[in-house]
């Protein structure tokens, strides 16, 4: 097994102790098949136990253990050793306050995803006698944007909501443009007054980063392009008295 | 245990010196001063127009004959068509994707259909202009 000396420039803050945060280097002797929660594993199990990070699956479906690698938001369960050179800087998620250590906390974006109302809604009663049906064809309209598992790194690689933590964000408008796609959903409208508005879909730039950065291939730059259209049209359909639900 | 979050400031001035990507972006958002000024030169090129003064015209003409005005529109069609119009036609099928059954049209096929587009609606300009004749 090929081993290599891994230099990892951790961020470190505890908030009983710390006035700031700051960076402590550990040696790694990294197998080059590990990745880098491997590494951070090891550290905590072999170095220093006192080091705060957020994991789970491993297997990239949780998304708890985003963190900045060498300066780019990335899933450590995915990243792996031999793709990176000898020294590593790793850094808890850009724009989001720090617990500690590599946690952060995500209190804002949970509102957010609250917000803009991610489940089906209908104005109507629900068939009694069979389930909401749904082709292939229709599911494929919006599939994509269902992979979303909430790691945040889109969060952390768009410099609009680092700038004005005011904005929806990526991941919450992707999501709430996946239930404006559903076929079975009526609730497109209501969500247009959140998504609409100042700090919605037109707060976005299209810088871009958050589709490359994202470890399931989301794409919520997209999305929120595809919004922007919907958005418009929406508003005149309101305005000219056609409201154009879905069945 | 108390909580204490630490936030770390971000520069409003330098934040797009982080990476390459921002700065790109910020490249891109730039070109807007020089649609501006584009569009400026444009105005008051209609404004000539509009005098009817035949005189005018050709002097304005002569003038975009000095190598100044034929850098700075050379740098403004360079500009545009890199920072301007390959990334959007790169990015429209992510705007505007298209789906038919229920299988997505390849975005190779609307990158090129924007370019056919483009050639042709281009070409319809030209031939407006005399270009052809």
């Amino acid at each position: 097994m090929n081993t290599r000396q891994l230099e990892l420039e951790v961020m470190r803050y505890d908030p009983e102790k710390d006035e700031a945060p700051y960076f402590q280097t550990y040696t790694v002797p990294c197998p080059e098949e590990w990745v880098i929660l491997d590494a951070l594993n090891y550290i905590r199990d072999e170095l220093d136990t006192t080091l705060a990070f957020r994991w789970s699956c491993h297997m990239m479906v949780c998304g708890s253990c985003g963190m900045m690698v060498n300066g780019e938001p990335s899933l450590t369960c995915k990243t792996f050793i031999r793709d990176l050179p000898d020294k590593v800087r790793i850094e808890p998620l850009e724009n989001f306050p720090i617990e500690r250590d590599l946690i952060v906390v995500f209190d804002d974006v949970i509102q957010k995803l609250q917000k803009v109302q991610p489940y089906i809604i209908r104005k109507d009663d629900p068939p009694e006698d069979r389930e909401f049906t749904q082709t292939p064809a229709k599911l494929m309209k919006f599939k994509q944007l269902t992979m979303c598992i909430n790691c945040m790194c889109c969060y952390a690689a768009c410099p609009q909501y680092g700038l004005d933590n005011k904005f929806i964000g990526p991941a919450a408008l992707a999501l709430a443009h996946r239930y404006n796609l559903d076929n079975r959903d009526q609730g497109k409208s209501e969500r247009l007054d959140i998504l609409a508005d100042y700090d919605g879909v037109w707060e976005c730039s299209f810088v871009g980063a958050c589709s490359e950065v994202c470890p399931k291939n989301v794409d919520p730059a997209a999305a929120l392009q595809q919004m922007k259209v919907d958005g418009a049209v929406e508003y005149w359909k309101q305005k000219l008295g056609m409201t154009g639900e879905k069945s | 245990m108390s909580r204490r979050p630490y936030i770390r400031p971000m520069s409003k001035t330098t934040w797009y010196m982080r990476n390459g990507r921002y700065k790109v972006y910020v490249l891109r958002e730039l070109t807007s001063f020089l649609v501006a000024f584009y569009s400026f030169h444009l105005i008051c090129v209609l404004a000539i127009l509009a005098t009817g003064s035949a005189e005018k015209w050709d002097s304005y003409v002569a003038a975009q004959q000095c190598t100044g005005w034929i850098v700075f529109h050379s740098v403004a069609l360079l500009y545009f068509l890199f920072y301007q119009t390959f990334p959007w036609f790169k990015l429209a099928p992510k705007a505007m994707p298209v789906q038919v059954g229920d299988k997505k049209l390849p975005d190779s096929y609307i990158i090129i259909g924007h370019y056919v587009a483009w050639v042709i609606i281009s070409a319809f300009i030209f031939w407006l202009a005399g270009v052809f004749s």
